[in-house]
């Protein structure tokens, strides 16, 4: 048996010691000196987290498909251990080989969200791997990011040696046999970065210089390398039917997040709700092919065993198959004892009947995203869904028995007025007044309706990201005020409201928006002790403020400052197929409270058309 | 009709608790096709029951749980099944039918197990084997037992029914399951205690031997016998 990189005292003495010991059913074993490329692949945050995450399953399997690369996954050590590594110098191992990351050629690192950007630099700190690019040597790997995070890598520019921009099925293996050349090679470090930054897709921070302007804002962006590309291309597969798709997933022992196997229908969305990243940056809408589908989700369940299956995508509603692939699961594996976990779909007779079958209507509830109060407010964010929609929607599902409803909106959205906020609770207390217009022997008591929300926080490549956000005493002003209109409603005793903290809202605008010069702040934080920011209890809002203050960065500057539309952001040398003059069209949209169709309803040209995929050719031949 | 199966648990499979042991069998049954009966509901599970839960850190030799099959599958073909689907460290070793009645069932019928303690840390005295003798003579052996709101006295030695050198390590038997269950852990802190020496001096890792029932032998005598041996193999 291999050897643990921990002793059983530790492991004994620490939390849920699965997390570290690997071994799952079906996670990878070789043997080292028999491959070529040993690529570390992280998620920052716990296991249960990490493992949950199905881009990470894809990678993990096609990297491992190759004869000469091994692929093992890393996760941040939870406090407890992290704690114990420090003090006994204990180097961050993968999980497979238990072998120290610093050992390997490569350490991937998925971006998925801004609050884990500490976690980065604990897997780098905890790894021994210099936090800078700048000093890493021949004996470190080669750090590279991919994830949603990478459409602003700015705030990460100088701890990455690259970026992958896109979709990880196109370009790794040009990039790792480009690897296998330079080692045989055996070139300096740089002259590998010159070989990945000539690859379509692939950023290499360092090889950019950038200019400020006396304001502050970006004077110019220009590579500072010949192999370096002036813009760098998102790269994007095509046909979602003939990608590699994980029919092994790893099994995690203990109880995960997302445990069940996921089934990905789709990549994209139709829709164009103008807050939404995702929206845009996967964009053209591509469906997989049913067959597929069916075969894959076969196959997943036969190698795991998982109890449950899923499906995965922006928006199942809008997969033109999906009473097909939902009536197939059903059929096939719902008699056999496995759990259908239906995505949130869109609420309609079909939809209530097939969740009739495969949950307890008593129990479970049902979930609207109208994401804000009002109409207006609504068609400024190009939120296709009305409130005849909710209401229709909620009026069958009461009548089929269903009692609870979630709702879940944004505040502090641009134009934003009161009414928009106390829209909110007038939406809310809405729904409930059509379950009490049943008749009460018809009825199962009481309802309740559930409204969260979040504050917005501007995206790049939204439509929204010229947006200016709000002070934080703001903010919670405005949830204050959406809170008091909860009281004031008819069906108060019936209504619920929660809102996301502040604090996390300002810091995720800086991050997102951010520029290099925000990494320093996020290095002091760090040093200060920062890091599960993405976790309530280990949240520290005042440390965060030292690390402003600290490095003198203005975090309002971020935040606060209105951006014109002529600036240069951060993130303009990448190209994602959406172009910037759709995305200026869109925000003037907004701004004049114009809906926008549908992607299979018109074509808006976009630009993601280019892809040559998907709903852009979609009834063209 | 029922089964029994019995596994081992060694290596790293030790840092994985009871639950996530249940968990990893139900995603196992799956795999190897097994056909195991469900119970009805929105959210239908394995009719499945577990013997004795194993403290992480404790290796088996003698681990079993009770399943319910919607047809009979042959014992060998089940085990083979099995033993495809496990990771290293995880091992079938039988997979018997069992009476389907109540007093059979479920595991309520654990009386006793033994387990095998070995030094881990620090060393035992030379004369280990008549220090236990010694030790296991007395008329009672007190410990204190920590259950989460209090602390209580007890009198172990009742519940000790062998105790001896083996391979350098202590063998012991002792009671199992939901009427008297006795730790191993519990009877090796009191020997070390009993020679005058602390947590420091001496350490010890505890694997599980055989888990057993009672059972009458042929001249109606109370005996404790493995779980496995009240059951009958499928051909």
């Amino acid at each position: 048996m291999r050897k643990l990189a921990l002793d059983d005292d530790i492991l004994l003495n620490i939390e849920k010691p699965a997390r570290y010991i690997g071994h799952e059913v079906n996670s990878v074993m070789k043997d080292k000196k028999a491959v070529d490329i040993r690529f570390a692949m992280c998620f920052p945050e716990v296991y249960e987290v990490g493992m949950s995450h199905l881009g990470i399953q894809i990678l993990y399997d096609m990297f491992n498909r190759r004869e000469d690369t091994w692929c093992e996954r890393v996760y941040s050590p939870w406090i407890d251990l992290d704690k114990i590594m420090r003090e006994k110098n204990i180097p961050l191992f993968a999980l497979e080989s238990q072998d120290p990351v610093k050992d390997f050629d490569f350490l991937g690192i998925t971006l998925q969200f801004e609050m884990c950007y500490t976690n980065v630099l604990q897997v780098l700190d905890l790894s021994g791997i210099p936090l800078h690019s700048e000093d890493r040597t021949l004996e470190d790997p080669f750090v590279i990011g991919g994830g949603p995070c990478v459409y602003n890598t700015e705030p990460l520019a100088e701890f990455f040696d690259m970026f992958y921009i896109g979709e990880g099925e196109v370009v790794y293996d040009e990039l790792l046999e480009a690897y296998k050349k330079w080692k045989r090679a055996g070139k300096s470090r740089k002259e590998f970065l010159e070989m990945a930054a000539e690859i379509e897709g692939i950023y290499v921070p360092s090889f950019y210089n950038v200019t400020y302007k006396e304001d502050g804002t970006i004077e110019s962006f220009l590579p500072n390398n010949p192999h370096a590309k002036e813009k760098i291309k998102r790269v994007v597969a095509a046909d979602m039917s003939q990608t590699t798709y994980p029919l092994k997933p790893v099994v995690p022992f203990i109880k995960v997040t997302q445990d069940r196997a996921v089934l990905e229908i789709q990549r994209g969305c139709i829709r164009g709700c103008r807050f939404c990243q995702a929206g845009m940056v996967y964009r053209p809408t591509r469906p997989r092919d049913i067959n597929m589908l069916k075969e894959t989700a076969r196959a997943m369940l036969k190698n795991t065993g998982h109890e449950e299956i899923t499906l995965s995508s922006l928006s199942s509603s809008d997969y033109n198959e999906l009473e097909e692939i939902v009536t197939f699961l059903i059929d096939e594996f719902h008699t056999q004892g496995v759990n259908i976990s239906l995505p949130s779909l869109r609420i309609d007779a079909f939809s209530l009947d097939v969740m009739s079958k495969v949950q307890d209507v008593r129990k479970s509830s049902l979930t609207f995203a109208p994401e804000a109060g009002t109409q207006r407010m609504r068609n400024v964010i190009n939120k296709g869904l009305t409130e005849d929609d909710i209401l229709n929607g909620a009026g069958q599902a009461f009548e089929g028995g269903w009692t609870k409803v979630k709702l879940y909106f944004m505040l502090g959205l641009p134009t934003e007025t009161q009414e928009d906020m106390e829209g909110i609770a007038v939406l809310a207390d809405k729904v409930a007044r059509r379950y009490y217009e049943i008749p009460k022997d018809q009825r199962n008591g009481k309802c309740q309706i559930t409204a969260s929300s979040s504050f917005f926080v501007p995206k790049p490549f939204s439509p929204l990201q010229w947006a200016t956000m709000q002070p934080m005493e703001e903010y919670i002003r405005r949830a204050g005020i959406v809170q008091e209109a909860f009281r004031n409603q008819l069906n108060r005793k019936s209504l619920r409201y929660n809102w996301h903290t502040a604090e996390v809202t300002v810091l995720e605008g800086v991050f997102a928006r951010g520029d290099r010069k925000v990494g320093k702040v996020l290095e002091e934080a760090y040093r200060l002790g920062c890091i599960y920011d993405a976790w309530d209890e280990y949240f520290d809002y005042d440390k965060w403020l030292q690390a402003f203050e600290n490095t003198g960065v203005d975090m309002d500057f971020y935040n606060l400052r209105k951006r014109e539309l002529d600036e240069i952001f951060p993130w303009d040398f990448i190209d994602c197929g959406v172009t910037k003059s759709f995305l200026i069209r869109e925000w003037k949209n907004a701004m004049e409270g114009n809906v926008t169709p549908n992607c299979r309803a018109k074509c808006s040209g976009c630009g993601a058309a280019t892809y040559g995929g998907g709903v852009c050719f979609e009834g063209k031949n | 009709m029922k089964a029994r199966i019995k596994f081992r648990k060694n290596g790293v499979m030790k840092f994985i608790g009871h639950l996530d042991i249940m968990r990893y069998f139900q995603k196992a049954i799956r795999r190897a096709e097994i056909p195991i009966a469900f119970t009805s509901g929105y959210s239908p599970h394995m009719i499945m029951s577990f013997a004795n839960p194993l403290g992480v850190g404790l290796t088996s030799d003698g681990e079993y749980f009770d399943i319910e099959l919607t047809e009979p599958i042959a014992s060998r073909e089940a085990v083979k099944r099995l033993n495809e689907q496990m990771v290293d460290g995880m091992e079938i070793v039988s997979f018997v039918q069992i009476p389907d009645d109540k007093k059979s069932k479920g595991m309520s019928i654990v009386a006793g197990a033994d387990y095998l303690s070995s030094v881990k840390n620090g060393s035992l005295p030379e004369d280990l084997a008549e220090k236990l003798e010694a030790f296991y003579a007395q008329n009672e052996i007190c410990v204190v037992k920590k259950t989460k709101k209090s602390e209580k006295e007890v009198d172990i030695r009742p519940m000790i029914y062998k105790l001896e050198c083996r391979n350098g390590g202590i063998y012991m038997r002792v009671a199992a399951g939901s009427v008297q269950n006795l730790k191993p852990e519990l009877v090796t802190e009191a020997f070390a205690r009993y020679l005058g020496m602390d947590d420091e001096e001496v350490a010890f890792t505890h694997h599980r031997l055989e888990t057993f029932a009672e059972s009458e032998d042929a001249d109606g005598k109370t005996v404790l016998v493995p779980l496995d041996a009240l059951g009958t193999e499928i051909v």
